[in-house]
């Protein structure tokens, strides 16, 4: 029996020649990641460890990404924490307010992750670095601790899920449609302890932040990974951005997958998952005159330079709905940068959105946007669980960046077709 | 390993991360202090209730979301002797055996266990019974590799006694 590309991955990193779905194995860590949030509980951890200091001082990344600039007194103690236990083992990559982004957005941009790397980060969007063709996967604050003082990690050899993506995307068709209508099919557990692997040829229309977003949210549908074949696209971006050796992985003809499912990109509709769970799925055709308070735009799904393009093409010369709240959150310094460059930020200002610092604030209810018993708001997030992002009756609607910016022009949830021709908007559908 | 023994608290499917613990309270990562918020957003009674030992018992994937390792964190300090579901998310998972909280599989346990039953859960056998009907089910037994990391009272322990 053949193996998937995540099993072939997994196989090398364990030393050995094969591997099968079930197995229990011990790999070798290519990098160890940990945030604000997750990073100190995992120092307490490591430090009732006999063994001293860290595997390795550039294999590991801490970012501070959550609550920074810090919220409060008790986020301030923990970074403060975070930034002492980085100094006094001469952590590499150890990214504070002025270097940070937001963690997903950032390792790749710096070019932290190569294909056919083994990752974990003690952060469930982890499996992000599969558009890359990496195995990557989130754990918790103690695997990350063993991860960190060992480099190794054990893993159970998971079984995987064939997503056949064909067709060329329809207008304003993003990589977030593409996921969310996944999640929709299969549900928040439909890939528990699973790999999504991606593959067909509708992949080549899917630019690396569409890829990126769609891997970023194989967690949602309980999936331990997402991956992405190696192609030109991967290749150029990684060479941009790492001084890494990529290696490539790729399936066997005979690997084995428990369920197979196609994806017609030009049959697809802009989507929206309304309240309380990512499965919860409606196109936008569904979704009419549902009225919002705020709109975010952002996140380490869709906080990339090719979302805030599409959402400043929308935005153009426009007005935010009054008393619609529209925040809009660049994942990197350099997007920021970027971003500020080709014009966006000032498109954004003049809208009436305002431009925040990278952060994960508002997505997971930390700050920067929470909000208020009763509001609803649409956003380019991840989770729309109850109370995430601030009172446990405010509710959360998942989209895209086009369909997040749509409805901050009218202040309902609304098909960015009614509000701006697909030809102004770059994007696959107009090549 | 010992068993565990105590009264139902029941809950649905995919009880995430978020309503176990908050990220409202992220800002700290004292047990103690997560304790008193656990379950807060699902059940805001839940930790007058909860007495030492108690058990949850949930149907599908409990624990899907964030990585936060204080959502076990918080049920474990709460006094929750064990969590019984009939999926765990996986994150959930791996972190339970970490940090040393009981869990355990059976898909007709959770379904057929009520609020306030008296459960007691033999992790030896994967038995679980449920002393108030009498009915007992066949749980998951863990591998004899996690096994180990739970003997040890967690991964740390166990890498420490390993090396």
């Amino acid at each position: 029996m053949g193996m998937t590309m995540t099993q072939k991955i997994l196989a090398k990193h364990a030393g050995l020649a094969s591997v099968k779905a079930g197995q229990l194995i011990e790999a070798d860590l290519d990098l160890v990641l940990g945030n604000d949030i997750t990073s100190p509980v995992a120092i307490h951890e490591i430090s009732k460890m006999k063994k001293e200091g860290v595997f390795h001082k550039d294999k590991i990344a801490l970012v501070m990404d959550h609550f920074v600039p810090n919220k409060d007194i008790k986020s301030a103690e923990h970074v403060k924490e975070v930034r002492e236990f980085a100094c006094k083992n001469c952590i590499s990559n150890f990214y504070d307010v002025g270097e940070m982004g937001i963690e997903h957005a950032l390792l790749p941009e710096k070019g932290l992750v190569v294909a056919g790397d083994a990752v974990i980060g003690a952060d469930s969007h982890t499996c992000t670095y599969g558009a890359l063709g990496a195995f990557s996967t989130g754990v918790g604050s103690t695997d990350m601790a063993a991860g960190m003082a060992t480099g190794k990690a054990w893993f159970k050899v998971p079984s995987a899920i064939k997503f056949n993506i064909t067709g060329k995307p329809a207008a304003f068709i993003s990589g977030k449609d593409v996921i969310l209508h996944i999640i929709g099919m299969i549900g928040v557990d439909g890939a528990l302890y699973q790999s999504m692997e991606f593959v067909g040829d509708g992949i080549q229309y899917l630019s690396m932040d569409d890829r990126f977003a769609i891997a970023n949210m194989a967690i949602e549908a309980g999936g331990k990974n997402g991956i992405f074949p190696v192609d030109d696209l991967t290749r150029a971006y990684m060479e941009e951005h790492s001084d890494k050796e990529p290696v490539e992985f790729v399936a066997d003809d005979d690997a084995e997958y428990t369920a197979e499912y196609t994806i017609d990109l030009s049959q697809l509709r802009p989507t929206v998952s309304f309240p309380h769970l990512p499965e919860n799925t409606h196109t936008v055709d569904e979704s009419s005159r549902i009225q919002i308070d705020q709109v975010v735009i952002g996140s380490c799904t869709n906080g990339r330079l090719s979302d805030l393009a599409v959402a400043a093409q929308i935005l153009k010369d426009k007005k935010v709905k009054k008393g619609v709240r529209v925040i809009v959150i660049p994942a990197t310094q350099k997007i920021y940068l970027d971003a500020m460059e080709k014009g966006y930020l000032k498109t954004f200002i003049e809208a009436g959105a305002i431009v925040s610092t990278p952060t994960c604030g508002p997505c997971l209810g930390g700050y920067m946007g929470i909000l208020a018993a009763g509001e609803r708001c649409v956003s380019t997030t991840n989770r729309n669980f109850v109370g995430r992002m601030g009172h446990v009756d405010s509710e959360v609607y998942l989209a895209s960046p086009a369909v997040a910016a749509a409805s901050a022009l009218t202040g309902f949830i609304t098909d960015p077709a009614d509000v701006v021709s697909p030809s102004d908007v770059a994007g696959p559908w107009n090549d | 390993m010992q068993a565990a023994k105590g009264s139902v608290h029941k809950f649905g499917d995919n009880v995430d991360t978020d309503v176990i613990i908050p990220a409202r309270y992220l800002n700290s990562s004292d047990p103690k202090e997560l304790a008193t918020h656990c379950m807060e957003d699902i059940d805001k009674e839940f930790v007058q209730k909860v007495k030492e030992g108690d058990i949850i018992v949930a149907t599908k994937n409990f624990g899907c979301g964030s990585s936060r390792e204080h959502a076990p964190i918080a049920i474990k300090a709460a006094g929750v002797s064990c969590v019984i579901a009939e999926t765990f998310a996986r994150i959930f998972y791996r972190n339970a055996i970490n940090i040393g909280l009981p869990i355990i599989e059976c898909k007709e346990a959770s379904e057929k266990i009520a609020a306030g039953d008296v459960v007691s859960v033999n992790f030896d056998t994967g038995v679980i019974t449920d002393e108030t009907t009498g009915e007992s089910f066949e749980g998951q037994a863990f591998p004899p590799f996690m096994q180990k990391i739970i003997d040890s009272e967690g991964l740390v322990n166990y890498i420490n006694n390993s090396n």
